[in-house]
C-alpha cells in the first residue's frame, strides 16, 4: 500500500498543528462556534447528539494493521471500546471531547493517517473498489488513481468552500463494487480498442434527497489528463452550482438544470486552459505511485487445497462462511476473505477494540498485513492462502466476526441515525438489530439468496437507502413521530438503478413485518434462482405494495409516536428529540 | 491596515459599497483612491475612463470575463467574500491570474478570515483586508500554516510531483 514520503508526512504534521492551534482558539472563545464549524468539519470533526464525533480518512478503504491497531488504541483511550465502520470506507469514533482531538489526530499522523476533507463542502476522502489489485474482472488498478488524486484533492485551495460535499470513486474493474454511479463523479479505469488506459468519467450522480445515476462526460479520457479534467469540472461547479439551497446545492442539480451537454460544453471549455498544462500527471509520476501497489510476494502453491473440501463437508457453519465470506482470488491458491460486521445483535459496522486487533493480527498472520473496508461496513482481508482458510475461520469465529452472511439479508447497511446523528429523524441501528433478529435463521437467508437491505435515518441516504434492492428510510412527519418509507428496486453497480416508493410510511415496529412481506411475494413470484432484484425488475413493485398493504400491521398509528424512546446511553447534554 | 505581501502596510484605499437606495447608475464615486463595485465600473465607464486612483471589487456572483477587456488599467482588483462559507472567489481569483493574466494587487474583502487565507493566497490573492474584529497580527500567521503543497495553483504554477524528487517504493516500506 501507499506510504508517505517526507512532503506526505510535513503536510499531514502542520495539519496536526493548525488544527492544534484552531481548537486553542475556539476552547479560549477567540473563534465563535460559527466560525470553527467549517475549520472542524473539514477535519471530519462533528458535534453530534452526546458528543463530538470524530471521521477519520481511511483512502480508498486500505488500512495497515498497524494502522488498524491504531483505532483500536484510540477506541480505548478516548472513547467506549469500540469504533464504527462507514459506507464510505472511513472510521467514526462516537463519543470523544473536543480537547483530546489534536492528540488523536497526532496519534493517526505517526500511522499516516488523518481526517482532512471527511466532512465540509470539499473534496471528501475518494473511496474504491475493495477488491482492487485481487478482483478476476480488474481490468486495471484503480489505486495509483485514487492516491493520485487524494493528493491533488488535498487542501486543494480553490475547491475547500464548494458548494457543497463532492465525493469521487474510482472502480477499475468490469463489475462496479465502487457505485460510481451515485458519486458527484464516478471514475472507471478502461482499456480503449489499442490496449491504452483510460478513465470513463461519469458525473452528477447522487444519493440524499434527490438520487439521480451520474451521466457519461467523457468516455474515454487519456489517464494523463485525469487531475486537469476533474479540475475543469469543479472549477465548472464551483462558479455555477446552486448556493442558496442545501437541497439543491449538489452538481447533480446542476448537471440536470443544464443538460449533460451544456455542462460538458463549459467543462471542456474550461479545460481547454488547462490540458496537456503543467497540472497533467507524468508517467514518472503514475510509475512511481503505482511501485506501491504492487502484488504482495505470492507463494507459487495450487489452486486446490485437499483439506478443505472434507472440512466443508463435515463442517456446516464452516461450509456456509465458506459459501458466503470467501470470493475468488486471481492468484491461484488464495481467496479473498470478508470479515463480516454485521452479527445478529451488533450494529452494522461497529467493530470492538478486541475485534480490531484481531483483525489487525489475522491481517498480519494470513494477509501480508493489510485490510480494506468495504462500503457495505465489513473488513476484507484481500490475499490469504486458501490453506489458511479453517485457521483463520477458527479464530475469526472465536472474535465475532465470521457471520457467515456477506451479501445476505442480515448484511444490512445502517446509518448510525438518530440515536448520534443530529439530522436523522430516526432510529437506524435499532431496527436493523430488530430485522437481524427477527430473520435471524441462516437457512432463510441462504433461501433468499443475495438482496440488499439499506437503512438510512433520514433523506441524506448515508445508509444508501435509495440504491438499496429494499431500502428504508426514516422522514419527517408533522406529528415528529418516527417513521419510515420504503422503497423497492435499487440497485448499485453496472447496473444501477434508484428505489421506488411503495406507498405511505410505517411505524418503527411494523417495519420487520413489511420486509417479511416482501419476502414472501418474492418467494411466490420468483422464477428458479432468480434473484430478488431481478424478480422486482420483472414484475414490477405493484405485486408488493399490494401484498404489503393488503391487511393491517400490528404496531401502527397509535405507536407511532409512543415507539419513540430514549436511547439507552447515560450522557451529561441529552437531546431534546428523546 | 491591510496584509500585503505578506507584511502588515498601511492602506490608503477605500472601498465603496452601495447603500441600498444607491444605484451603480448614478452614486458619486468620491476623489481619490477608492475601490468601486464592477457595476459601478460597468455603468458609469465613460465617466471614470479616465481616472487612475481607482480599483474594481467583484462581488462573488460576478465573472471575471466582465473585466476582460479593461484589466490592463487597474492596479488594484477587490474580490468580496459575502461570507467565509462563499468560495466563488477563490475561482474568480484564478481566472483573473491564471485565464487573463493580472498581474496587478488582487486583494480578499468581506469576511475575510485567517484559516482562509492560506488557501487565497494560493490562488493569487496578494492582499487582505481581514475582518475588523480580528487582530491583524494573528491573521498574518495565516498565511504560514503549510510549508508544502500537493497540487499547480497560481502561487506555484507546477505539481509538487515535478517539482521534487519523491520516494518509490522501497524494501523499508514492506
Amino acid at each position: 500500500m501507499y506510504r508517505y514520503d517526507q512532503y506526505d508526512q510535513q503536510i499531514v504534521n502542520e495539519r496536526v498543528a493548525q488544527y492544534r492551534d484552531q481548537v486553542r482558539r475556539r476552547l479560549s472563545d477567540e473563534l465563535a462556534e460559527a466560525e470553527f464549524r467549517p475549520l472542524r468539519l473539514q477535519n471530519g470533526l462533528y458535534m453530534q447528539i452526546h458528543a463530538y464525533m470524530l471521521r477519520i480518512a481511511v483512502p480508498y478503504g486500505l488500512l495497515s494493521s498497524r494502522q488498524l491497531r491504531m483505532f483500536a488504541h484510540i477506541a480505548r483511550k478516548y472513547d467506549r471500546d469500540y469504533g464504527h465502520f462507514t459506507t464510505r470506507q472511513n472510521m467514526q469514533f462516537n463519543w470523544l471531547k473536543l480537547e483530546d482531538t489534536p492528540e488523536i489526530l497526532a496519534d493517526l499522523a505517526s500511522v499516516e493517517m488523518h481526517a482532512i476533507q471527511t466532512s465540509g463542502n470539499c473534496i471528501r476522502n475518494i473511496t474504491s473498489d475493495e477488491y482492487a489489485g485481487v478482483a478476476a474482472d480488474e481490468v486495471a488498478d484503480p489505486r495509483p488513481y485514487a492516491e493520485i488524486l487524494r493528493q491533488w484533492s488535498t487542501f486543494h485551495p480553490e475547491f475547500a468552500y464548494l458548494p457543497r460535499k463532492f465525493k469521487i470513486a474510482v472502480s477499475g474493474a468490469k463489475e462496479d463494487r465502487a457505485a460510481i454511479a451515485v458519486h458527484d463523479i464516478g471514475l472507471s479505469v478502461i482499456k480503449n480498442a489499442q490496449g491504452e488506459v483510460g478513465i470513463r468519467v461519469l458525473v452528477g450522480g447522487g444519493l440524499g434527497r434527490t438520487p439521480i445515476i451520474g451521466s457519461v462526460i467523457c468516455e474515454f479520457l487519456p489517464w494523463r489528463h485525469v487531475m486537469t479534467y476533474i479540475e475543469a469540472i469543479v472549477r465548472v461547479y464551483n462558479q455555477y452550482g446552486r448556493r442558496d439551497n442545501i437541497y439543491k446545492a449538489r452538481i447533480k442539480i446542476l448537471v440536470k438544470a443544464l443538460g449533460i451537454e451544456e455542462f460538458k460544453r463549459q467543462v471542456e471549455a474550461e479545460w481547454v486552459d488547462l490540458k496537456d498544462g503543467l497540472g497533467t500527471l507524468t508517467n514518472e509520476e503514475l510509475n512511481r505511485v503505482s511501485s506501491y501497489f504492487t502484488a504482495p510476494a505470492y507463494e507459487k502453491i495450487t489452486d486446490v487445497d485437499p483439506d478443505l473440501a472434507s472440512y466443508k463437508s463435515e463442517n456446516k457453519a464452516f461450509a456456509n462462511w465458506l459459501d458466503q465470506n470467501v470470493k475468488p482470488h486471481r492468484h491461484p491458491g488464495y481467496a479473498i476473505v470478508v470479515l463480516s460486521l454485521k452479527k445478529t445483535g451488533a450494529a452494522p459496522g461497529d467493530a470492538s477494540a478486541e475485534q480490531m486487533d484481531a483483525a489487525a493480527d489475522l491481517a498480519d498472520q494470513f494477509s501480508f498485513g493489510e485490510l480494506r473496508i468495504t462500503h457495505k461496513q465489513n473488513l476484507v482481508l484481500a490475499d490469504v492462502k486458501k490453506s489458511d482458510l479453517i485457521t483463520l475461520w477458527k479464530i475469526a469465529t472465536a472474535n465475532g466476526l465470521a457471520s457467515p452472511n456477506i451479501g445476505l439479508l442480515s448484511d444490512m447497511i445502517s446509518c448510525p441515525g438518530a440515536e448520534f446523528c443530529t439530522l436523522a429523524n430516526a432510529r437506524s441501528i435499532p431496527l436493523a438489530k430488530m430485522i437481524a433478529a427477527r430473520f435471524d435463521n441462516l437457512d432463510f437467508q441462504h433461501d433468499i439468496g443475495e438482496i440488499e437491505l439499506n437503512i438510512s435515518g433520514c433523506m441524506n441516504a448515508c445508509g444508501h437507502n435509495p440504491v438499496g434492492n429494499i431500502g428504508i428510510t426514516g422522514v419527517e412527519k408533522k406529528d415528529h413521530g418516527e417513521w419510515f418509507q420504503v422503497s423497492l428496486g435499487g440497485s448499485k453497480g453496472n447496473n444501477s438503478s434508484i428505489g421506488k416508493i411503495i406507498g405511505p410510511s410505517f411505524s418503527f415496529n411494523q417495519v420487520p413485518e413489511v420486509i417479511d412481506r416482501l419476502l414472501q411475494v418474492y418467494l411466490r413470484e420468483r422464477i428458479e434462482a432468480e434473484r430478488f432484484i431481478d424478480t422486482v425488475r420483472r414484475i414490477g413493485i405493484k405485486p408488493f405494495k399490494e401484498y404489503v398493504y393488503a391487511t393491517e400491521i400490528a404496531g401502527g398509528q397509535e405507536e407511532g409516536i409512543s415507539v419513540f424512546k430514549p436511547a439507552p446511553y447515560s450522557v451529561p447534554f441529552y437531546s431534546q428529540r428523546f | 491596515m491591510i496584509i500585503k505581501n505578506k507584511a502588515i502596510v498601511n492602506d490608503d484605499w477605500a472601498v465603496l459599497r452601495l447603500a441600498e437606495n444607491e444605484a451603480p447608475e448614478n452614486v458619486t464615486v468620491p476623489a481619490g483612491k477608492v475601490i468601486v463595485p464592477l457595476k459601478v465600473w460597468c455603468a458609469q465607464q465613460e465617466k471614470l475612463q479616465d481616472r487612475d486612483d481607482l480599483g474594481v471589487w467583484f462581488a462573488s456572483d460576478e465573472r471575471p470575463e466582465a473585466l476582460k477587456n479593461d484589466i490592463g488599467k487597474f492596479t488594484v482588483i477587490a474580490v468580496d467574500f459575502p461570507k467565509f462559507g462563499d468560495g466563488r472567489g477563490y475561482s474568480i481569483a484564478y481566472n483573473l491570474r491564471a485565464r487573463f493574466g493580472y498581474a496587478g494587487e488582487l486583494r480578499a474583502i468581506g469576511d475575510v478570515l485567517r484559516d482562509q487565507m492560506f488557501y487565497m493566497q494560493r490562488v493569487g490573492f496578494d492582499a487582505f483586508a481581514p475582518r475588523s474584529d480580528r487582530n491583524i497580527q494573528d491573521a498574518l500567521k495565516g498565511l504560514n500554516d503549510f510549508s508544502e503543497a500537493y497540487q499547480a495553483a497560481v502561487d506555484q504554477k507546477s505539481p509538487l510531483f515535478r517539482r521534487v524528487q519523491r520516494n518509490e517504493k522501497t524494501s523499508a516500506d514492506l
